[in-house]
């Protein structure tokens, strides 16, 4: 056999124009789908929101009390396990860029697309695009079970009820913002087991060492802290000592997009 | 065409490589030859943008790595076969890399059939021995079907039969008239495979020239002697000119061949033993190319040098 293509001419006349975004794209997605990994992840986030938000339901329905319902979140409390998901959906955010440098793909990655913040960047972008479509469907099947259960007691809520699409819609939303946040995270640090530590850090510590500020400094600080603004999206009433449910969601992607920049503007100026 | 200018890379306080500059030619399988550490991958990274120079230049084809516009179309590089996922299988590695320049998914079943792993496509790559490994990288080279091609110790670990198959591999990519560049630490592996060295130690050159070359200019031949009169056939070749190292009754002469040894031994009624021409073996050749330059040497080696 021939070393040379088959279908030589048109590769040739092909091989003068730049690398296209589909093409990167197409490459991207291939990447993203052929690991184990990623299925194993997206299958572990959906069974613990569910399966979480079915023991919820059922013990609340179980040990129904009508008292418990003056200032009952039900949305947010059917949707307890996205706080589990996010774990694993974040982890497969960090481990979709440290992989690469781990077995060393990366460096076959930026010879077939040497524009490396192009490449890297058209990764985070499919990588968010899947954690989008797979966060909405982890809340609004969730949601349906959860609510479905809550109704036996007439303790449920509905989609068309006040703030409820919202919290729902921003489950999905919340999940692709922390998937964010391990992207950037991952692409910065480069080595997974500091990467995942350091998104851990940034998602968890803060909220944790608040406590070791100067009190005139808490309340303002509280509210910035990434888990804590993000998560305002899934409350349905607003806690008034927080940011916004937007404004907070928009705190906790400005995180992951700063992180993303700074990360992709050393990938240009690192050794790969 | 591979053009390397002046290139050199600090890291820190360390320089490893040291204004190097080289053309490799295409029509031919070039050796890039050094000890470890001596500056081959770093330099093949830097060709292939991954490293940043801290002076000089690279280009393919006359264009930096960072210029050509869809690179695999133009080069083909192995600088580590471990350069992919291990969870995904071999098809799609290929499949990936593939569709990031446009090519056609029939390309990768064909390249996959190029290297004789159109049995294992749909394994996973974690399950490849080294040998299959280094074939994948291979194919993955050959993707675009360029005309530059750089590996880098395309044979370390493999079994003969692997290393024949890369070595019959990389002559017939030069065969089409491919520019074929290939580093190696083994002089015996190069003298095989390349027409042309370029050998480097501490990251500078050392040499650039036709394999043939090299190998006859470097290798110091000599003239084993065994009399019972080492110090009167030491005098009677010293006044004709040649070299003579004694030990003994055996002398080591250079500057004469086996012929002329004799013919002066037989005139003057001096009875051998022993005649037999050397010629230093190629690792030697290399060792005393490149001996000023290894950084870590060990003190068995550095005799065995002297030794010879």
């Amino acid at each position: 056999m021939s070393i040379t293509m088959a279908d030589r001419p048109s590769a040739h006349a092909r091989a003068t124009d730049t690398i296209g975004l589909a093409n990167v794209v197409h490459s991207e997605w291939t990447k993203l789908r052929t690991v184990r990994s990623t299925y194993w992840t997206a299958i572990a986030a959906v069974l613990a929101t569910i399966g979480i938000a079915i023991i919820g339901a059922t013990e609340y329905v179980h040990n129904f009390d009508p008292k418990n319902l003056e200032g009952f979140d039900a949305a947010n409390f059917i949707l307890q396990g996205l706080y589990l998901a996010q774990v694993a959906l974040g982890a497969l955010g960090v481990l979709t860029i440290t992989g690469e440098y781990a077995t060393g793909m990366i460096r076959t990655t930026l010879t077939a697309v040497p524009q490396r913040r192009f490449v890297v960047a058209v990764k985070g972008l499919v990588y968010l695009a899947a954690m989008f479509v797979i966060g909405e469907v982890i809340s609004f099947t969730t949601f349906g079970i959860g609510e479905a259960i809550l109704h036996l007691k007439h303790a449920g809520v509905s989609l068309g009820d006040p703030h409820v699409l919202r919290v729902v819609f921003g489950g999905g939303l919340y999940l692709t913002a922390v998937g964010l946040l391990g992207f950037a995270l991952g692409t910065l640090v480069r080595r997974t087991a500091g990467a995942l530590a350091s998104f851990f850090g940034v998602l968890f510590l803060p909220s944790a060492l608040i406590d070791l500020l100067p009190n005139s400094w808490r309340a303002d600080a509280i509210k910035f802290a990434p888990a804590n603004a993000g998560t305002q999206i899934l409350n349905t009433y607003r806690n008034h000592d927080m940011l916004g449910p937007w404004a907070g969601l928009g705190v906790l992607t400005l995180y992951g997009v700063v992180i993303l920049l700074g990360a992709l503007y050393l990938l240009g100026r690192r050794d790969a | 065409m591979i053009e390397v200018r002046d290139l050199s890379k600090r890291f820190g306080s360390t320089t490893a490589v040291d204004h190097l500059s080289f053309t490799v030619r295409p029509g031919a399988v070039t050796g890039f030859l050094g000890p470890n550490g001596s500056g081959k991958s770093t330099t093949m990274r830097m060709i292939m943008g991954l490293d940043h120079p801290s002076g000089g230049s690279a280009t393919v084809n006359g264009q930096p790595y960072g210029d050509i516009r869809r690179p695999l179309h133009q080069v083909g590089a192995l600088l580590d076969a471990k350069a992919m996922h291990g969870g995904r299988s071999g098809y799609h590695h290929l499949l990936c890399v593939a569709q990031s320049n446009g090519i056609s998914p029939r390309r990768v079943t064909e390249c996959l059939g190029l290297v004789g792993l159109e049995g294992v496509g749909r394994k996973r790559a974690r399950t490849f021995s080294l040998g299959m490994g280094q074939r994948l990288g291979i194919a993955t080279a050959l993707l675009g079907d360029p005309q530059v091609l750089l590996f880098d110790e395309p044979v370390n670990g493999l079994d003969p039969e692997g290393i024949l198959w890369i070595r019959t591999m990389l002559r017939r990519l030069a065969h089409e008239g491919r520019t074929v560049f290939v580093s190696s630490h083994l002089m015996s592996e190069m003298a095989l495979t390349a027409d042309h060295l370029v050998v480097i130690g501490r990251g500078r050159l050392i040499a650039d020239s036709s394999t043939a070359d090299l190998i006859a200019r470097s290798s110091q031949g000599y003239v084993h002697v065994r009399t019972p009169d080492a110090e009167g056939l030491a005098l009677l070749l010293l006044a004709a000119g040649a070299v003579v190292e004694g030990d003994g009754d055996t002398l080591r002469v250079s500057g004469f061949d086996a012929a002329a040894v004799g013919e002066l031994a037989a005139q003057h009624r001096v009875v051998l033993h022993e005649l037999s021409p050397r010629s230093a073996s190629l690792e030697e050749a290399f060792m005393e190319l490149t001996k000023d330059s290894v950084d870590f040497r060990t003190e068995v080696t550095a005799g065995k040098v002297h030794a010879a």
